[in-house]
């Protein structure tokens, strides 16, 4: 892999930058893999990576049915931050939010990790209790946040409306310093480019239509480009979780429903934090380009579709319009939906299962960009261990059986 | 956009007039102590989540008040048939 630097820009532009390496390569796939990836987002390519950099496991195979980063990582508005309530989601969070603060370096790419905080919002007396404990737990474990003042929230954000008159009025926020946005496509995209250089094939336009065993352990899987062998197949693939779990006869705690975002028209630089609500149900940060970036709820019933309900746009917009009233005028772009799989804790599954050398990283739900990172480190040292990571070992699938959840739906209240 | 038959109403009525149920026709166990927790766990917590065909419970909440079954298509949106509660399904998985 040829390093980027200024250095590599500068030589490229003496030959009109068309002699640039390409980023990845196109392989064939062998016949069989030590690993299998099913699905090439953020987290299956950030897994491969992993488990070929920490692990020293090369013979690895990412299989992905549309293109790299297609699903939910290219869909999301990229939210990045880890003021989870419980310990064991706060630190999974923050271990990822460690990670994309040297991620441009490690990877050698761009990744546009901005750390422009993130504030939530609160709007009656039972919301800022609940942003106090939180930022509390979040301080007794070692990670940023404050507790803030409408007036403080103005200076942060000066478009925003904190009149008391207001339908929801702003009573005040919890405000993460360290979190921010970055780029979803460039995170794909580096990890895709590290993980190739490391001798992992990304094997594009295939599907994985089944998972073949034999005596209780993984064989390999076919595709829609015939059988290919591994001892071990990890399955990444969010919104179609339950059908590729299906494949092998397991079931997953997991429903998959439509999220939506929107993008505006690019306006000048305005907004430069991230600004969430789960009362009113908004979330809306402004990207580089200029263009406002809003995500919306969650649509109430399970779909497949990859587009969600108008009605559940229109409330989104009613909240924003709410807390920035000038941006009544801005006109909306763009519009579309991502299939999310939610777990009833909304909380992630990363886990072994029944079946030898199966394993599922799913149940991301509404917010598992911020965890591409993490959720990959922690995956690939399961797989390659066949053991929990620490880290890890609480988000096992068996929590649905023993009963142990972890309650995140107050954290993760909004879809973000 | 839904549009969604009430069976009860018989009108076909917009989607926010309803609420979602979840999945359909699964059954509470009658002795709940009896169950092993893996079990108990995939009543609670297990779904089918089907991708295609899909029945599933809705609740007329600014209608009628009353719940029914749908059976839908959760990749197209296509709504196949509603069906009060007690009764079973025309359309399956199997038939279509
Ligand atoms: C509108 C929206 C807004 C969001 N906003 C945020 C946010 O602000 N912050 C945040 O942290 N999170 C957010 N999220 C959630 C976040 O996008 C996801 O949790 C995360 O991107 C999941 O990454 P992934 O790599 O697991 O999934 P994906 O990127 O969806 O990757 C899964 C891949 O698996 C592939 N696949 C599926 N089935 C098969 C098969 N049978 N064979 C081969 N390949 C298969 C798919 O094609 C897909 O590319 C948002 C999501 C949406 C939809
Ligand atoms: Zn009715």
């Amino acid at each position: 892999m040829k390093k980027y630097s200024a250095f590599s820009l500068l030589k490229n532009a003496l030959s009109y930058h068309e002699n640039w390496q390409k980023v990845w390569r196109s392989p064939t796939p062998k016949k069989d893999y030590d690993v299998i990836v099913v699905g090439g987002g953020g987290h299956g390519l950030a897994t491969a990576y992993y488990l070929a950099k920490v692990h020293g496991i090369t013979n690895i195979a990412v299989i992905e049915k549309g293109y790299l980063g297609g699903g939910n990582t290219a869909r999301n508005t990229t939210i990045i931050r880890s003021n989870y309530l419980w310990d064991e989601a706060s630190q999974l969070y923050d271990l990822s939010l460690k990670l994309w603060e040297g991620l441009s370096q490690e990877l050698n790419y761009n990744v546009m990790f901005s750390q422009r905080g993130v504030l939530n919002l609160g709007h009656n007396l039972q919301d800022m209790r609940d942003i106090e404990r939180r930022v509390n737990a979040n301080r007794l474990n070692g990670i940023d946040g404050e507790v803030v003042s409408p007036e403080r929230i103005k200076e942060i954000a000066p478009l925003i409306n904190i009149s008391r008159n207001s339908r929801y009025p702003i009573l005040g926020a919890s405000w993460q310093p360290r979190g921010g946005t970055a780029r979803h496509d460039a995170v794909a995209w580096g990890y895709a480019r590290g993980a190739d250089a490391l001798g992992v094939d990304l094997i594009q336009q295939t599907e994985v239509t089944g998972i073949r065993r034999k005596d209780g352990a993984v064989v390999g899987v076919e595709t829609t480009h015939g059988f290919i062998g591994a001892r071990k197949v990890a399955c990444v693939t969010a919104g179609n979780s339950s059908v590729v779990a299906a494949m092998a006869g397991v079931r997953l705690p997991v429903e998959s429903r439509p999220l939506q975002a929107l993008v505006s028209e690019p306006v000048k630089p305005c907004l430069d934090t991230v600004v969430m609500s789960n009362a009113v149900h908004g979330y809306i940060s402004q990207s580089d380009k200029g263009d406002l970036v809003i995500g919306a709820g969650v649509d109430s019933y399970n779909g497949y579709g990859q587009r969600g309900s108008f009605h559940v746009v229109e409330h989104t917009i009613q909240a924003i319009c709410e807390l920035f009233p000038a941006f009544s005028r801005v006109r909306m772009n763009r519009q579309w939906g991502g299939i999310v799989d939610t777990c009833p804790d909304a909380c992630p599954i990363i886990s072994k299962t029944s079946v030898q050398g199966l394993y599922f990283n799913c149940g991301w739900g509404t917010g598992g960009f911020k965890a591409t990172p993490g959720s990959g480190y922690v995956f690939a040292d399961t797989v390659a261990n066949d053991h929990p990571h620490p880290l890890a070992a609480a988000f096992n699938i068996d929590r649905f059986n023993t009963g142990a959840l972890i309650d995140e739906h107050g954290a993760a209240g909004v879809a973000h | 956009m839904l549009l969604i038959h009430c069976p009860h109403c018989q009108e076909d009525r917009d989607e926010e007039e309803f609420s979602y149920g979840g999945e359909a026709h699964i059954v509470r166990p009658l002795e709940p102590e009896a169950l092993s927790d893996e079990e108990w766990g995939d009543y609670l917590f297990f779904r089918t989540n089907s991708r295609g065909i899909h029945h599933e419970m809705w609740y007329h909440l600014v209608g009628c008040r009353r719940y029914f079954n749908a059976t839908r298509n959760t990749v197209t949106y296509e709504i196949l048939e509603t069906y009060k509660t007690g009764t079973q399904p025309t359309i399956t998985g199997a038939n279509l």
